[in-house]
């Protein structure tokens, strides 16, 4: 049947397969096509359909993990003092045991306090406050660091360097992005552990610090190679009209090749910033994995070297405890909780950076 | 032709490695329910506690050679991971440095129909682990506390008295402590702070009691605790004192045995049910004196001679 097909496209008619019709030609010039045997057109209809499937499946997962995380964390809402025990016994007795510890969730602690003790015998408390804190300020230092020089190599390799060079920074970038994170934490643990605390005197090198330099240098690669993508993207009449104009090369970066790729610049930056906040590996291992906020000092007051307190994560304690929650315990459906949270907060990182794109389109 | 060739080297590269993978693994389980096969072994599944691994590693291995019939595989992740893991079924012997709890064993009973059994298979002391360059020498458990306990006032070493650490960077007490499912830590928090109490938040929380070791050795402002066996030349263990004034005790076979060291603990393995044979007779080689000399081998504590 192939063979068919072949031969009845080699023997197709010179007359049916015209020259290429000319830009703005009207459709009605349009010739007929050639006729293609059935296989072909079941098959090209089962391509379409695998790939429709293809594109639509991200839907499909998206929702799906957000329902199978949030059914975990759900039951939370519902369940009214109950310990979380399989059989009623257990549940009296544990009750009687130490009844403060099961107390009925609420999500207002959940959410301000920072007060993160969710083994305690006593006095069972679920506040992410610190951990939500944890993770942004981690992020966002880690963003301080890599947003000059992932967006700076960008700038370098698309428009300042050419030829091997180009193609060797490339190269390596792409293998900086092929590190794993255990070993980005690895690295955290014992080489830039004792970096930090000689050269900034910290008492302690698992920290912010650390953590952010690590996430820096993860989602550099991303940046850079979404960056220069879109300075590429540029039309070269831009960058022949500024040289046109007498535009200095860093004239013709800064005032015309950074403003037309600018969507695509923010969308490298969000990536990055996506990357940071969903990194589970290198900052369990590297900041420390400390339940503290660290802007205040104990007193209250404000404390400047913030950067060299340790941290913990929202991903991190999700890794380090979920192992060990039993399943169905009110600490398990936290855990999950916490999930949704991350889920939230990349959504709407997300959403925002959608918006801002949409927003610089229509001006 | 060229880019075809780069492609399928890596694709039958991969599949092979796949295969090599996937076959002994699936020989061992096949034979894991059968449990006659006399050329391969009988696999054990022995999971939990992170202070006691090093230790059932070492007796896992000793003991293939004695009855290469049973392979034993031992997993860490912590008691409570060992716990969960006798519970759902999935650990033949489960290992914990902490009692079960009632309702662990509740749970446990619901589960399998009869209450889970334990055997005590020796002891480690809970040592309290600081930089070699620190000067202290000696703590009492109620300095612990106050360093530990939510609420607790020392912060500085030079509350404690410590000035000067050479390599230290200021004055904080860097806190070393575990995730808060580990039963170093469940038993720390009983034994120090106090069933009641809890943990003062900022502590550096690590998952495994090397870890805490190895980042008390980089770290001159640190403290921490964990087992023994963990120690090395790098950190310096230090004497304990059940109150303010008694003498200190420095953690060894002798103090654990006749009790005066304070914060020692018992380790136990839990089999969901009576054991199989195949089981027993490995839970009883751990207690003959060869089990045990292991024990003493690999830094914790034998049980005392009967």
């Amino acid at each position: 049947m192939a063979t068919e097909v072949q031969t009845e496209l080699a023997s197709g008619k010179p007359a049916q397969i015209p020259d290429r019709p000319e830009r703005g030609a009207a459709p009605s010039g349009k010739p007929k096509r050639a006729s293609r045997g059935l296989t072909a057109i079941i098959g090209e209809k089962l391509i379409e359909f695998i790939i429709r499937v293809c594109g639509i499946s991200a839907i499909i997962f998206v929702f799906g993990i957000f329902f199978f995380v949030f059914r975990e964390a759900a039951p939370l809402f519902f369940e009214k003092h109950k310990a979380p025990a399989p059989d009623a016994a257990a549940v009296e007795r544990h009750a009687d045991d130490h009844s403060p510890a099961h107390k009925q969730f609420s999500l207002k602690e959940f959410l301000f306090s920072k007060e993160w003790y969710p083994t305690s015998q006593s006095n069972v408390r679920y506040g992410v406050r610190a951990l939500i804190v944890g993770t942004l300020s981690v992020t966002a230092l880690a963003m301080l660091i890599a947003v000059p020089f992932g967006l700076g190599a960008a700038v370098f390799v698309s428009e300042f360097c050419g030829g091997k060079l180009k193609e060797t920074l490339k190269i390596i970038i792409e293998l900086l992005a092929a590190i794993p994170s255990v070993v980005w934490g690895f690295i955290g643990l014992t080489v830039m552990n004792q970096i930090i605390q000689n050269v900034f005197n910290a008492p302690i090198g698992l920290n912010m610090l650390n953590g952010a330099i690590l996430l820096a240098l993860m989602s550099v690669p991303i940046m850079v190679s979404i960056g220069e993508d879109s300075l590429k993207a540029v039309p070269d009449s831009y960058r022949e009209a500024g040289l046109a104009l007498g535009a200095t090369k860093w004239q013709l970066v800064y005032r015309v090749l950074l403003p037309a790729a600018k969507n695509g610049l923010l969308a490298a930056v969000l990536l990055g910033v996506g990357r940071a906040v969903g990194e589970t590996m290198a900052v369990l291992m590297a900041t420390g994995h400390a339940v503290t906020i660290p802007f205040f000092k104990t007193d209250g007051s404000f404390n400047p070297w913030f950067m060299f307190e340790p941290v913990r994560t929202l991903t991190a304690t999700i890794a380090a405890e979920l192992g060990e929650a039993s399943e169905g315990s009110q600490h398990y459906r936290v855990l999950f909780l916490i999930g949704v949270l991350l889920f939230s907060i990349t959504f709407v990182v997300n959403l925002t950076a959608d918006m801002v794109i949409r927003g610089i389109k229509k001006r | 032709m060229k880019t075809k060739l780069t492609i399928t080297i890596p694709c039958v590269m991969a599949i092979l490695l796949a295969i090599c993978l996937t076959q002994p693994g699936c020989s061992k389980s096949s034979n894991a329910g059968g449990g006659s096969g006399s050329a391969s072994a009988t696999s054990v599944q022995n999971i939990g506690s992170d202070t006691m691994v090093n230790l059932a590693q070492a007796w896992a291995e000793e003991y293939h050679k004695v009855d290469p019939s049973v392979s034993v595989e031992v997993v860490g992740g912590g008691s409570g991971i060992g716990i969960a893991a006798l519970i759902n079924g999935t650990a033949d012997i489960a290992n914990s440095s902490r009692k079960l709890e009632a309702a662990e064993v509740e749970k446990a009973k619901a589960k399998h129909g009869h209450d889970p059994r334990e055997f005590m298979v020796g002891y480690d002391a809970l040592s309290i682990f600081v930089h070699k360059n620190n000067p202290l020498t000696e703590i009492s458990l109620d300095d612990l506390a106050e360093i530990y306990k939510e609420g607790g006032a020392t912060t500085k070493w030079s509350q404690l008295g410590v000035q000067n650490i050479p390599g230290a960077q200021g004055d904080d007490i860097v806190r070393v402590s575990r995730q808060n499912n580990s039963g170093t830590y469940h038993y720390f928090r009983e034994v120090v702070i106090g069933k009641k109490g809890d943990f003062k938040a900022g502590s550096v929380d690590l998952n495994g009691s090397k870890d805490v070791v190895e980042t008390i050795a980089r770290t001159p402002n640190a403290i921490g605790y964990s087992g023994l066996g963990y120690a090395t030349p790098e950190v310096k263990i230090i004497k304990v004192a059940k109150k303010k004034g008694e003498p200190a005790i420095q953690p060894s076979i002798e103090t654990t045995l006749n009790k005066t060291y304070p914060i020692a603990r018992p380790m136990f393995m839990y089999t969901p049910g009576n054991p199989p044979p195949h089981i027993q007779k490995y839970l009883d080689w751990i207690i003959s004196d060869t089990g045990q000399k292991i024990v003493k081998d690999t830094g914790y504590i034998p049980l005392p001679k009967k």
